[in-house]
């Protein structure tokens, strides 16, 4: 098993080495061959705008598409902004993945003096501290599967074999989100 | 039920884990940021004038007028950074007020304190600084800042001054995890850095924070090479909006930066971009207009 994480811009080294840590081999994904040898893909934090445009720059919008629509795939904050169907905030032209039933709005919490720490409580009983940098929030989640809440808020969810979380787990260290994420696999 | 802990070091630092592999633009008004941010910018650095401009036409260069921030602000999705003079601590709080994402405090303005640089614990924004080597790094980190940028030399297109200080910072941290434990307390004397960060850079192998590249970019070529050199990621300034086609050089230097390891895609982002900026040769400036050596 070998999972993938987009390397187009942001904090992709985090996201591999968060999954090197729990014994899976990782590797960066740039181009649609990179992405063909992968059984999972981490679309990691970073800038969604600028990931959403170099996606589509590089010719891998349908590729991940295509991807997306049978095999499992992590997002987090950018990435759970490329995997909703619908994006309060984002520019006109931004091109989404989708596949998440729900919708998201872009730097919802406020701007950097409003990013935050904070202990997110997974619905399996665990609990870790995590990071929300100028974060997107879930607003809208009638159809999907609620994995992760911070204090009444939902703020990681599942459908299907699509995962998506408004935090950043590889900043902390946390990685109950990557264990979920792989126990999923076939 | 838990709290938020704002502004911790994680998360002043974490902003700029996220813009790593990116491009950060100058920008003096709306129009320009929004051109950087449809060409693929992780962000823009709000400014009066480009550094090539302050170099011209001379003057003392400060803060930029908070209306011209707001006007930033209001007009992009993307984390909006300003400048502050080296030691003005007031211009920061304005900035603070004023809700910027980051500030550089930075030596393309001029100087406030020839002595103190700001002590940067004291806010609740992160700040990015420059270095001309790991000292310095170490120091401005020492002093709170959350993400360095090698300084080069601002306003010039000459790439000479990026490229001698990302290969001294990064020659300094390997050389320093050669260095056995028990010369790392004489290490910290001759870096003039604090012995316990000096530790873990040797450790580490690494800064504790995004270390960026600044000062002369002005081609996809140059972006692509300060991030062969080890650079997280880019800061254009002149080099954009001082080029014959600012939007389609801004958009080369993204796609160079995200596939700098890939010539053909270099060759391709490097076509068909009109003129680059003019620019200056490093060698023919006098040195009192050295912005690289305003900091210590």
């Amino acid at each position: 098993m070998r999972v993938g994480v987009l390397a187009l811009q942001g904090d992709f080294r985090e996201h591999l080495l968060a999954i090197e840590s729990l014994g899976v081999q990782a590797s960066a994904v740039k181009n649609p061959v990179e992405l063909e040898a992968v059984d999972g893909l981490i679309i990691p934090g970073g800038e969604s705008t600028t990931i959403s445009k170099l996606i589509e720059i590089f010719g891998m919008l349908s590729p991940l598409r295509k991807f997306a629509a049978t095999k499992p795939v992590l997002g987090t904050c950018a990435g759970l902004i490329l995997l909703s169907n619908k994006v309060s905030g984002a520019l006109a032209d931004q091109q989404l993945i989708g596949g998440l039933p729900i919708t998201t709005e872009r730097n919802s919490y406020g701007g950097q003096l409003q990013s935050f720490e904070g202990q997110v409580d997974f619905v399996d009983g665990v609990s870790e501290n995590v990071a929300f940098i100028r974060a997107p929030r879930i607003l809208e989640h009638p159809e999907v599967e609620v994995v992760a809440k911070f204090q009444d808020e939902v703020v990681a969810v599942r459908h299907g074999t699509l995962m998506g979380a408004s935090f950043h787990p590889e900043l902390t260290g946390a990685t109950h989100l990557h264990k979920l994420f792989i126990s999923s696999f076939n | 039920m838990s709290n938020k802990n704002e502004s911790t070091p994680l998360v002043k630092s974490g902003l700029a884990e996220m813009l790593k592999g990116g491009v950060i633009m100058d920008v003096v008004n709306a129009e320009q940021a929004i051109i950087a941010e449809n060409a693929g910018a992780v962000a823009v650095m709000a400014l009066e004038r480009v550094p090539a401009d302050i170099r011209a036409q001379g003057g003392v260069a400060r803060m930029s007028d908070p209306d011209l921030i707001d006007e930033i602000i209001n007009s992009v999705s993307i984390p909006v950074m300003a400048k502050a003079r080296i030691g003005h601590f007031v211009e920061a709080q304005v900035l603070e007020s004023l809700k910027v994402d980051y500030i550089d405090e930075s030596e393309v303005l001029s100087p406030a304190d020839y002595v103190n640089h700001i002590d940067k614990w004291g806010f609740n924004v992160p700040f990015v600084c420059g270095a001309t080597n790991l000292g310095e790094a170490l120091r401005r980190i020492t002093e709170g800042a959350s993400m360095i940028r090698s300084k080069g030399e601002a306003g010039t297109g000459d790439v000479s001054e990026a490229t001698k200080h990302i290969r001294t910072i990064l020659g300094e941290i390997r050389a320093l995890s050669a260095k056995t434990d028990d010369e790392l307390f004489v290490a910290a004397k001759e870096l003039q850095a604090p012995y316990e960060l000096v530790k873990k850079v040797a450790k580490d192998g690494k800064l504790p924070v995004v270390l960026f590249v600044a000062g002369g970019v002005a081609t996809p070529a140059d972006a692509a090479m300060m991030m062969q050199l080890g650079a997280d990621g880019v800061f254009v300034g002149s080099g954009i909006f001082k080029s014959g086609n600012p939007e389609a050089r801004a958009a080369a230097i993204v796609k160079a930066t995200t596939m700098y390891q890939d010539a053909d895609a270099i060759a391709t982002a490097s076509r068909g971009l009109g003129e680059a900026m003019v620019g200056i040769n490093v060698s023919d400036l006098p040195a009192p207009h050295k912005l690289s050596e305003r900091g210590w």
